[in-house]
Formats: structure tokens, sequence, C-alpha cells
């Protein structure tokens, strides 16, 4: 710990879960994030750990569904179109409680698509993407420190409210490499024991992990208790950066990947005199409304930019919070192409 | 009195929830041959049940171990992750023929071939029970069902699929078995199977499968003892009872 | 500081080893550094290069619209390549199998028989270490040690002959310029 080392991106998800007390890894390949099962398959068994390669996205996420019931730290990986595969199972670890992270890498779609990055599954992750009235904390680190970073808040952020958790990288962050700090090395066994977990009776009464209930009055109580939750996550778990905003008079609005690049566009304009500021979410959902409304009560914020390497699944998010009481505007790129942050700096200079 | 051997006693592993279960269903033995099993290999306390979408659904207020519920066919692949997590648990899984052969093909031939140390008690009656009679992959030929309204035609609807057959081509498994319960000499035969399947697991040999030939009289549309003497007379003829695989030291 | 260099080549011409060991001299010096690598969709005998970016501060973004300097390996690369370079850029070409001349006045070009260079050390296998040591010379991106340290770090495994011969190519690359 404390030294400082050169990673892919990919392995930094593996490692940083590692250090995050997981133990357990379930996957199936697909591009652009197969270095990260790989870090797993070698890296787990030093660690007395388990690699499975699933015989498809569908067993890989109910095999996670499986060990959190047993009450362990259980991860995937997977991009886009595997993702998607996992839907079913997520909705079923909603429903049933059960804590579990999924690490999206993010590709281009719809349907096979590319390889390329791509922030396109936005809707998937943040608004439910399976069947039924859930929620899945999603996180989208913008660096690979962050990404170390967040593992760690993934996994205590699943635990803490028994839910789903989705690390929401892409095919940009997966494929980098840059230095990172491990901030934090637990041992599994040093975790608290779930008390709730379907590990065998041993004098203890029985345990179900269960999503069905029959009785309706009986189903919508399970809801409530969920969306009580969900309310709960929004108020304490929100997480943001703001850069340069106080006096921005175009403030922009762009979350991993594209924030970065934001970034740099927002320094380049500030040296040409430029008043520019960034809003980064890092937790998508809960979105940081408290935050982006500091810039829309703002006197001196006369617009909003949203940069996305989609057609516009965010922007719709910030509408709601601006409620049509500034203008907001959208730039995004697809398919797999990333913009430099030229694209941007022309983009605001075209308006300011 | 007092020389008297107790021959039948309520297993405590059954809850005494009433069960939902159609009349003439023969769930119900099979849950209990199973816990009958697991008492007597003294499992009860380590033993998690992984129950799957179908009628069986119904089990997770019927059995006293802990319980898990599974997406639709993915049973095989729920037991693998707990498994996994905890190597010295008993972990098995109750499936139907809708869920294991139809939907959850794909789990319960890897759980087999990898080899993984759970064991599947697979209820195959020939018909989707719960969603009100449906053909299944098992249905046999001639059979009418909601969905094969004209009885089962091979070159509209293709063939019944043998899972036993074709499992125990495989090399992860330990022990594959088709018995069936319509008969109380074929019960007690049944209970042998799961106690050599959950052997299997235990002794950490490999993957253990035991196909129970069932009925539905409901959605059969027979009564009771005529729906037992179809397994007898039809089933049986299609999918034969006996050891399909039995490894070393079993 | 701040320090970008684009690598291009053939897969197998070591490109990647290019950026990826002047990302660790990066690190080993405290500074930030950034590395993306770019495949064909082929596992081998495709076009690949990398973007590898230093800096004393934070890296932002990680895509840059025009490359201050680059290697090029190859002819396709430096048709590629040759065009992006950013003006009073530096752009270093493998003349041993590169046969075209820039036409640009506002760039430095620098010619480097980089196969036959690394042949006399050893074997052209390290004409992408040749390379980084006339970008070295040039550019000035890392002390000379820490470059020397993370290639001693990276060919470790594959004994002292192989350390040495890297160590040669990085020197005559070095001189070559």
């Amino acid at each position: 710990m404390g030294d400082k080392i050169l990673m892919k991106g990919a392995e930094v998800i593996g490692e940083a879960a590692i250090k995050a007390g997981c133990r357990l890894f379930f996957g199936y390949p697909i591009t652009p994030q197969n270095e990260a099962p790989a870090y797993m398959a070698k890296r787990l068994p030093e660690v007395g750990g388990t690699f499975v390669q699933a015989e498809s996205e569908v067993a890989a996420i109910n095999m996670l569904y499986g060990a959190s019931a047993a009450g362990y730290r259980v991860m995937t990986s997977s991009s886009s179109p595997g993702i998607s595969l996992m839907m079913e199972g997520i909705s079923y670890c909603a429903g049933s409680e059960l804590p579990v992270v999924i690490v999206n890498v993010m590709r281009g779609g719809p349907g096979l698509g590319g390889i390329g990055p791509s922030q396109s599954d936005y809707f998937q992750a943040t608004k439910g993407g399976g069947h039924g009235d859930y929620k899945m904390i999603t996180l989208a680190p913008t660096n690979l420190q962050e990404q170390a970073d967040l593992m760690k808040n993934a996994f205590d952020l699943a635990d803490q409210y028994r839910i789903p958790v989705m690390v929401l990288s892409d095919g940009l962050l997966g494929q980098i490499m840059e230095a990172v700090e491990f901030k934090f090395d637990i041992d599994p066994s040093s975790l608290p024991h779930k008390e709730w977990a379907a590990d065998g009776r041993m004098n203890r009464k029985k345990h179900l992990i269960n999503s069905l209930d029959l009785d309706l009055d009986g189903l919508e109580r399970h809801n409530e208790k969920l969306q009580a939750r969900y309310r709960k996550i929004e108020q304490n778990e929100v997480l943001c950066e703001e850069y340069s905003t106080d006096d921005a008079k175009i403030c922009i609005v762009a979350y991993g990947t594209t924030a970065r690049i934001a970034k740099t566009a927002v320094e380049m304009l500030r040296e040409e005199g430029y008043k520019v500021g960034l809003v980064r979410p890092i937790t998508l959902w809960p979105f940081p409304v408290n935050h982006l409304l500091k810039s829309v009560k703002n006197p001196a914020t006369e617009s909003f930019y949203v940069f996305e390497l989609n057609a516009g699944q965010m922007v719709e998010d910030v509408q709601l919070v601006v409620n049509g009481t500034k203008p907001i505007r959208f730039y995004g790129r697809m398919g797999g192409n990333v913009p430099s942050p030229n694209e941007f700096v022309e983009k605001i200079k075209e308006i300011y | 009195m007092n020389d008297m051997k107790q021959i039948f006693k309520v297993t405590p592993l059954l809850s005494k929830t009433k069960r939902s279960y159609c009349p003439g269903c023969t769930h119900g033995v099979i849950h209990r041959l199973v816990c009958e099993v697991i008492d007597e290999l003294d499992q009860f306390e380590k033993t998690i049940i992984v129950v799957p979408v179908g009628c069986s659904t119904l089990a997770i207020h019927y059995f006293e171990m802990d319980t898990v519920q599974a997406a639709h066919g993915r049973a095989p692949a729920v037991a693998t992750g707990m498994k996994r997590a905890m190597p010295s648990k008993t972990i098995f899984t109750y499936q139907g023929d809708g869920d294991l052969a139809s939907i959850g093909t794909a789990e319960i031939v890897h759980a087999a071939t990898r080899g993984e140390r759970i064991t599947t008690i697979f209820v195959n009656n020939g018909i989707y029970g719960m969603t009100g009679g449906q053909m299944a992959p098992t249905t046999l030929e001639g059979w009418k069902t909601e969905t094969s309204p004209y009885g089962r035609n091979l070159k509209k609807e293709g063939n019944p699929i043998r899972m036993c057959e074709m499992l125990s081509q495989l090399n992860g498994p330990a022990f594959i078995a088709r018995t069936s319960v319509h008969t109380p000499a074929n019960i007690v035969k049944t209970k042998k199977a799961i106690r050599t399947a959950f052997k299997a697991q235990i002794n950490d040999l490999g993957f253990s499968l035991v196909e129970i030939l069932s009925t539905c009289p409901t959605n059969w549309g027979m009564n009771p003892v005529d729906s037992l003497k179809r397994i007898e007379n039809e089933t049986m003829n299609y999918y034969p009872l006996g050891e399909f695989k039995k490894v070393e030291g079993l | 500081m701040k320090f970008e260099l684009c690598a291009a080549g053939f897969g197998g011409q070591g490109v990647m080893a290019i950026g990826q060991l002047i990302s660790y001299a990066a690190v080993e010096e405290n500074r930030f550094a950034l590395f993306l690598p770019s495949y064909g969709p082929e596992m081998r005998g495709g076009t690949a290069n990398c973007i590898c970016i230093v800096s004393d501060r934070q890296i932002g973004s990680p895509i840059v619209p025009n490359n201050e300097s680059a290697i090029v390996m190859n002819t396709p690369s430096f048709l590629k390549f040759e065009p992006t370079i950013e003006k009073d850029g530096c752009l270093l070409i493998n003349s041993a199998l590169i046969n075209e001349k820039s036409q640009r006045n506002d760039i430095s070009s620098y010619y480097i028989p980089a196969n036959h260079i690394a042949a006399e050390a050893g074997n052209k296998i390290v004409a992408n270490i040749v390379m980084l040591g006339a970008l070295l010379k040039l550019k000035k991106f890392a002390k000379t040690e820490t470059i020397q340290k993370v290639i001693r770090e990276k060919f470790e495994a594959k004994g002292p002959k192989i350390i040495e011969m890297n160590m040669k190519a990085l020197q005559m690359g070095f001189e070559s310029v």
C-alpha cells in the first residue's frame, strides 16, 4: 500500500476488488474487458479466492446471486451486450435484496455494436434495465485512481443497503494504463458476518432468499420497503465533483471519460478567458440533484451543456433538475468515437 | 408397547405449512424423500436448497432448511455460486422439466460438465404445471397440452428430450439416475437413488442428478390413480428407469 | 512539464513497449502518466499504435487532437500519422523500412534506420528501443538512468543477455540523432 503502480484499467478493477475483500469472481469473456477476468483468474487463487468462467453472462450473474445469498462479497465484469444478458439476474438480486457488484466496461451498441468506448448504457444502468421497480447504485469513475477507489465504495454500499451496485466504466478506462495507489486492503475475514445469509441453519431459524410474493399486499409492502431504502440512498450517498462552477457562465455536465475530456476543455477555455465550469456526477444514480441545483440557482450561470458518448441520455436527468429555468444544450458522439477536448471547446465557443 | 419399533415419523425437515400442490401431485412424496435422506445423512443444518420457477417455487415455504429461490432455469448457476462460496455446505437444486430441460439446459449441462459438487433433484412430469398445462420439452408424442392441442407432433414440435442419457455422456457427473414414484417399490428405489446422489456430493465425487418421473393429474386431465398408471404405461417406455452413470466409490 | 507521444507500427514491432516504458519511467519519477493502446481487430500482424502522455499534473483528456511527437515504424503508420503532428512537433521515422520523406517543413523529422542499428546491437527486434533512445535524447522526457532502470525491470525475466542488448540498442539510438 502507498506505492503507485502503473496498471491497465481492467486490471485495476480486479486488484481493487481483491483489496476490497472480494474473493469470488464469475464472468464470461467479452471485449473490451477481458483483462479483468484474466487478471482475476490468475490472482484470486493466490489469495485463496475462486474464479469461475461461466457458460454465459446469464449463468454468471446467477452465480453471483448464489454466492451473495451465501453472504460473500462477489463480483462480475462484462461489457454492454453481456450486461444486457445479466439484466434478469440483476432484477432478481434487487428483488431478493442481494449485494452484488457488477462492472460494465461500456462499448458501443445497439446489438453487437462495436468495441470502442461508449456511454450508451446510462439509461440501462440508472433507470433499472431489468423488469420491476428497482434501482442500482451506479458509480462512474473518470480515471483509474477513482476506478480503484470506487470499487471499495461499490462493495461497501452493496453490503450496507443490500443492493446491486454497478461500476459504469467504459472501453477507454478499461484499456488505458495509469498509476494508481490502493488505499485499502481489507481482509475478508474481518468483514462482519451477514446475519441474513442462507449459509446453513446452524442452530437458528430458517433463512429464505426470495423475490416471490404471490400476496398482492405482501409484494406491495416489499416494494415500499425497497423504495424507502432508495430514498435513503438518494439522501445520503450522492457523490459529485464541481470544477470552476462559481463564476461559470456555461456549466458543462459530463461524467466518466467524457468528464475528463471536458475538464481539459474547461482548462483550455479558462486560459482564453472563457468562464466555463464542470459538474461531474460520480454517482449517476443517485443523481446529484442538489449539486446541480447550485448551478441552476447561480445567477452567473446562464446555460448548461451536456456532453456524453451517446445520443443524449443523462441530459434527461439534467432537464428534470433544471426544469425549464435555463437553456440546456447537448453534444454527443456515438459508436465508439471519442472526441478530443478541442471539439468541446468549439461547441462552447459557438454559443458563448 | 415398549418393544414396538417406530417405522414412521414426521420428518422435522418439512414445515407444517399447508401445501398448495394439487391432489395426486407427487411433489409431496418427493419432498419427503429428499428430507428423509438429508436427515438420515445428518446434513440438515448445513444444507441449502435452491428452488426453481415452476410449481415447486412454492417449496420456498415447505422446507425447513435455508432456502434460496432462483430465476427460471438458473438454479444450477445459483447453486454453483453457493457451493464455490461455501464448499463445505451441501447444496441441492430442485427443478422441474420446464425449468431444467428447456430454459435451463445451458446451466444444467455446464454445472454437470464442470462436475460441480451439487445435487439436482429433477422432477419430470412432461408438462408445465404452474402456468397451466403447456407443452414441455419432455412432453411425449401425441400428448395433448394447451400448446399442443392436437397432440405433440414430432414433425412440428420436435422430439422429447432425455436429460439423463444426455448428461451421462459428460465426464463431470458422478451419479445420474432415473427413477419413478408411481408405486411403493419405486418410491423406495427413488429414496435410495437420492441418497446415493447426496453421497456423491458429500464424498466430493462430482455432480449428481436424480430424475424422478412424476405426474400432473390436473393438467393431464386424469385422476391420480390413472396418472400413476400412465407413468407405467407411457412415460417409462420413452424414459427408461435406471442408473446411467455411477462412478467408483458410490 | 508535459510530453505527448504517438508510437505506431505493425503489431510485433514493439510500439506498445515504447509507450509503456515511458509511462513506467514517468511514474518512477513521480509524474502522472497515461498510456492508451489501440489495436486493429486482429491479434497479430495488424497495425498498432499507442498514445503516451506524461505530465506533472493530473492528466485530463486521453485524446489529443494533434501529436506533439511521433515514432513511426512502418510506411502505413508514416502515412497515417505524419499529417497529425502538431506545428514544431517531432517525427521519428524508421528509415530502414520507410522510403518516404516528410514534405512538411513545420516539423522536425529524423530518419533513423532503426532495424539496421538494432541488428548491430544484436537483433532487429530491439528496433523499438533504438527509437526510444533517439527520442529520449531529443525530448528528454525522463532521466536516462530511469529509462535504463525500467528496461532492466521489464526484461528481468529474460536474462542478462537480453537486457544487455536492449541497453546497447538504447545507447545506439541515443547516439543516432
